[in-house]
């Protein structure tokens, strides 16, 4: 069963510049019970997307395409519906959520809200299931009576996290969610969201930047540069095994303890990702592939099926066209 | 300086003469309150630090927020005062000679953005150093032009003449970066302090960033101590690797032995947490994370010890002295050390 299917997805922000192009051509799937991992840069539309899926991106924002959360289109939605959609059919976890929580409320009441607002529980039972959810997450019920000051960034982070899972919705985006969190607790967290996850079956999008974060949680991946996807396929094999150069080298930036080939060799792309408003020609990678040939620049290659489950968006991928040396990327 | 790359557990550490050397280091902070409300503790930030910069080396400083690895590299800066114990550069204590001090010892701080003024050249950024230094000339009558220029061209920015008039909303996240370390770069000094360098930077821009601060090391001879909460960019570029917890250094050695071979509870549960494939089933810390305002007897790391939870301790019988004897790290000449009563044992955690 596919819970969120994205297809064509297109979505330019007008700006006084002129049009940023943030989302150019996406089509994605995550099956009911998958973990799918977005990874890429600042400014690769990652997050466009999630905002995409939850329509909260600003008017400026144009989508074109469709985007399908349980078979109902999300674009097509009219205000009502689309209140019942936030929380209920999709939720989300965002980087540094806990700052969004209200100071002067208590944590309880704010998980609370959203299943009052949605209908799902008349007040005394919504309290009730605050303190199971706040638990489910690892705090104790006690703990809703709280105001979010008294709460450290972790606890903070698994009361966003119960409130995303309150009105059982098909699907979580977490949005960075554990980014400005300290090591351990980071770990803690993503443990977390990985056992309850399992346990629910959760169908989750983890958007971050950091690659072994994600090679961690997810099961596939699908790896977003200048506004498209990349590669995609199972997470262990796109990370460890990657058929695009650009993929390679973000899988480099978090080496492995231990892996003698980047012992005193850090290494790195020169450049920069690219600027939406000026975006490359060709292959919008070329000017910081290290394995770019004459072909690039020109030819802008498709996603061409690299393996079994597997897709790149690259020249080099074997069978599509072979540079004059080396082999594929 | 150490060599063989290629065979990262079969490496060599070679060290150079000590440059910066700190010595029985305690910095506290008044706890706040007192008047209206409930005064708070001291915190004890750093809390007797002995360590070791020595010529050419890069040096990193791991831990948790909160452990004191930042105020640690401020009071290296000279930006606090100790409580206690002092710093020594080139065999001299810091004292009234910050200012030629600063000259020789230059820090690089996370965001590039915030560090840099954006109502300033690139030109006027690079040299704002030699200017509050009144230094005019280099050594060999360069100019401060030609300065700037040496320094922009070190750390990548090629041809420097061509950045001297932007502004720094015009480059991007790695250049800033870049001239950040121009800055540093601009005055000749002997020690970089660079807190969490590449960690507001894209991912695959950090690459650069830290094979830069590996040219230079190399180039310059220049040591670097870089503080960080990522084991895996400690094992990418340092020598050896100091871990600190709540105000102490608790292992310090090259960075293959404590990386791969750590002694310390805390550096075990540390390497534990770094993600990788499959690495959701590996045991978490647990406990409260530190807090330097309540610093607990014995070990400061018993409450949250793994070896003293599972009851480890307990069996080789030292679980009573993890409780009750502070124990300390200390520079005994040895390469790899840790503060911890397992080690006596000759015990892994």
């Amino acid at each position: 069963m596919t819970v969120l299917s994205l297809r064509d997805l297109r979505i330019t922000y007008s700006t006084q510049g002129g049009p940023v192009p943030a989302v150019r051509g996406v089509n994605l799937e995550v099956g009911t019970g998958e973990v799918l991992g977005l990874a890429g840069e600042s400014g690769c539309g990652k997050s466009t997307i999630a905002g995409a899926v939850l329509r909260l991106l600003p008017k400026s924002a144009k989508i074109e395409g469709e985007i399908l959360l349980d078979g109902q289109d999300v674009l097509a939605l009219k205000p009502g519906k689309l209140r019942a959609l936030r929380w209920a059919g999709a939720s989300i976890v965002f980087q540094g959520a806990m700052h969004s929580l209200n100071p002067v409320q208590r944590v309880g009441d704010q998980i609370a809200e959203a299943m009052i607002v949605h209908r799902q529980a008349q007040e005394k039972e919504a309290r009730t299931r605050a303190g199971d959810l706040l638990q489910m997450v690892g705090l104790p019920a006690r703990r809703i009576d709280d105001y979010p000051h008294e709460l450290s960034g972790g606890q903070k982070q698994r009361v966003m996290i119960a409130m995303a899972l309150a009105c059982n919705p098909s699907l979580v985006i977490a949005d960075e969610p554990t980014t400005a969190l300290d090591v351990i607790v980071q770990a803690q967290v993503l443990r977390l969201m990985k056992s309850l996850q399992r346990d629910l079956g959760l169908s989750m999008v983890f958007i971050t930047h950091d690659l072994s974060v994600l090679v961690e949680v997810s099961d596939r991946l699908a790896i977003m540069y200048a506004g498209k996807i990349i590669e995609e396929g199972p997470a262990e094999q796109v990370f460890h095994d990657p058929k695009h150069p650009y993929t390679e080298a973000l899988s480099a930036a978090f080496p492995e303890i231990g892996d003698a080939r980047f012992r005193h060799r850090p290494s790195g792309l020169g450049g920069d990702p690219p600027d939406p408003m000026n975006i490359p020609s060709g292959c919008p990678f070329h000017p910081r592939c290290p394995k770019a040939f004459d072909d690039c620049p020109t030819h802008e290659p498709a996603l061409y099926e690299a393996g079994e489950g597997r897709r790149a968006a690259c020249l080099l991928v074997e069978g599509v066209r072979a540079p004059a040396t080396g082999g594929a990327g | 300086m150490s060599t063989t790359p290629a065979a990262a557990t079969g490496e060599e550490l070679v060290l150079g003469p000590p440059v910066l050397e700190v010595r029985g280091l305690e910095i506290n902070f008044k706890g706040r309150g007192g008047l209206f409300s409930k005064k708070l503790p001291d915190a004890k930030a750093v809390d007797g630090v002995d360590l070791t910069l020595h010529r050419g080396e890069v040096l990193a400083l791991a831990g948790e927020s909160g452990c004191g690895k930042t105020t640690l590299a401020r009071a290296i800066m000279g930006l606090l005062s100790p409580q206690a114990g002092e710093v020594r550069f080139e065999g001299q204590p810091l004292g009234r000679n910050l200012r030629e001090y600063r000259r020789h010892v230059q820090m690089v701080f996370q965001d590039p953005t915030g560090s840099l003024n954006p109502r300033k050249t690139i030109y006027e950024i690079v040299a704002e150093g030699p200017r509050v230094h009144h230094i005019s000339h280099g050594p060999d009558g360069e100019s401060e032009e030609d300065l700037v220029a040496r320094a922009l061209s070190r750390a990548g920015m090629r041809p420097p003449e061509r950045f001297f008039g932007r502004y720094p909303h015009e480059l991007s996240g790695g250049q800033r970066q870049r001239i950040v370390i121009a800055g540093a770069l601009v005055l000749d000094p002997t020690v970089i302090v660079a807190d969490e360098p590449v960690s507001n930077l894209d991912a695959s821009v950090r690459g650069e960033i830290l094979a830069l601060l590996m040219n230079l090391r190399d180039e310059l001879q220049l040591s670097i101590l870089v503080v960080t909460h990522d084991l895996g960019l400690a094992w990418t570029v340092a020598d050896r690797v100091a871990v600190m917890y709540l105000g102490r250094v608790v292992e310090l050695g090259p960075a293959p032995e404590v990386l791969l071979r750590p002694r310390h509870p805390y550096t075990k549960a540390l390497l534990d947490v770094v993600p990788e494939a499959g690495g959701m089933d590996r045991p978490i810390l647990g406990g409260e994370p530190p807090d330097p305002t309540r610093v607990p007897p014995g070990c400061r790391f018993h409450l949250r010890c793994p070896v003293v939870a599972s009851g480890r301790a307990a069996q080789l019988g030292i679980e009573e002295r993890c409780r009750s004897e502070d124990i300390a790290i200390t520079e005994s000449g040895e390469d790899h050390m840790a503060a911890c009563h397992l080690v006596e044992l000759g015990e892994a955690p």
